[in-house]
């Protein structure tokens, strides 16, 4: 099943329920659809926020794959790009006062959704393409 | 479920009990609530999340928004959280050494460390 959606920020928790809702359907077990809720709506928010920014034309593009054995999502954006520097640290920055949702400060955001999901799911990779990057995130059935 | 928000007062501490959902679209309505709190003097506040039925990193960034804007008057920010599914967020975050995490609010506005 695939999902595009505009880049705006009302479309994310509607993203997060279709990916739970499919999840459930799919046999995941009760007890991880809040971490599927959580992680979509990391990945999604990353995407919104990238894609507002940089290609607002762009949708989101939400992917949910079942198999017999693991149920995948993908979550894709339209910005290429590098990914953010990896300095290990999940940190907010308590000196300055840029809390604001709109802040331009992408990669901040970035390195601290990535390091949410990757609190939350064990199986995850990003790739980043010329044409935007893919977050995919695996959760084993049964 | 949208976000909701209501304020009282506790002795010096402003209570924020917010209900629903947290996330890049609802979060503003709480950063602004917070920035008026402040602005209006209120540097004690206490967040009551018992109600919240998700939160994501957004959220937390308004937070430690919040956190930072009462600590610039000497003030503080305690939260109220009993809920695992709420509280994980913070503990994969380091935030729970950040916070002062409650269990009711009573206890919060009893706090004095």
């Amino acid at each position: 099943m695939t999902v595009s959606f505009t880049p705006l920020p009302e479309h994310v928790r509607t993203a997060r329920f279709i990916a739970a809702s499919v999840a459930r359907r799919a046999g995941v077990a009760d007890g991880v659809l809040d971490e599927i809720k959580l992680a979509v709506s990391e990945a999604c928010s990353l995407a919104v926020r990238f894609n507002l920014a940089h290609a607002p034309s762009s949708p989101v593009e939400l992917r949910l794959i079942e198999d017999p054995k693991r149920f995948s999502v993908e979550v894709a954006d339209s910005v290429g790009r590098r990914a953010p520097d990896a300095d290990g640290e999940v940190a907010f920055d308590l000196t300055t006062d840029d809390d604001r949702v709109d802040s331009v400060d992408l990669s901040g955001h970035e390195r601290l959704g990535l390091a949410v999901i990757s609190g939350l799911v064990d199986d995850v990779t990003v790739e980043y393409l010329a044409a935007g990057s893919v977050v995919t995130m695996t959760w084993p059935l049964g | 479920m949208d976000l909701s928000l209501s304020t009282r007062a506790e002795g010096e501490h402003t209570v924020v009990v917010v209900g629903g959902e947290i996330d890049v679209y609802t979060a503003p309505k709480l950063r602004e609530q917070l920035i008026d709190l402040v602005s209006a003097g209120s540097y004690h506040i206490i967040v009551d999340m018992e109600n919240v039925e998700f939160l994501d990193s957004t959220g937390l960034g308004v937070l430690v928004g919040g956190l930072k804007r009462v600590r610039a008057h000497d003030g503080s920010l305690r939260l109220v959280c009993t809920q695992e599914r709420i509280l994980k967020i913070f503990r994969i975050t380091g935030l729970t050494k950040v916070f002062p995490i409650h269990g009711s609010v009573d206890e919060a506005v009893a706090a004095t460390d």
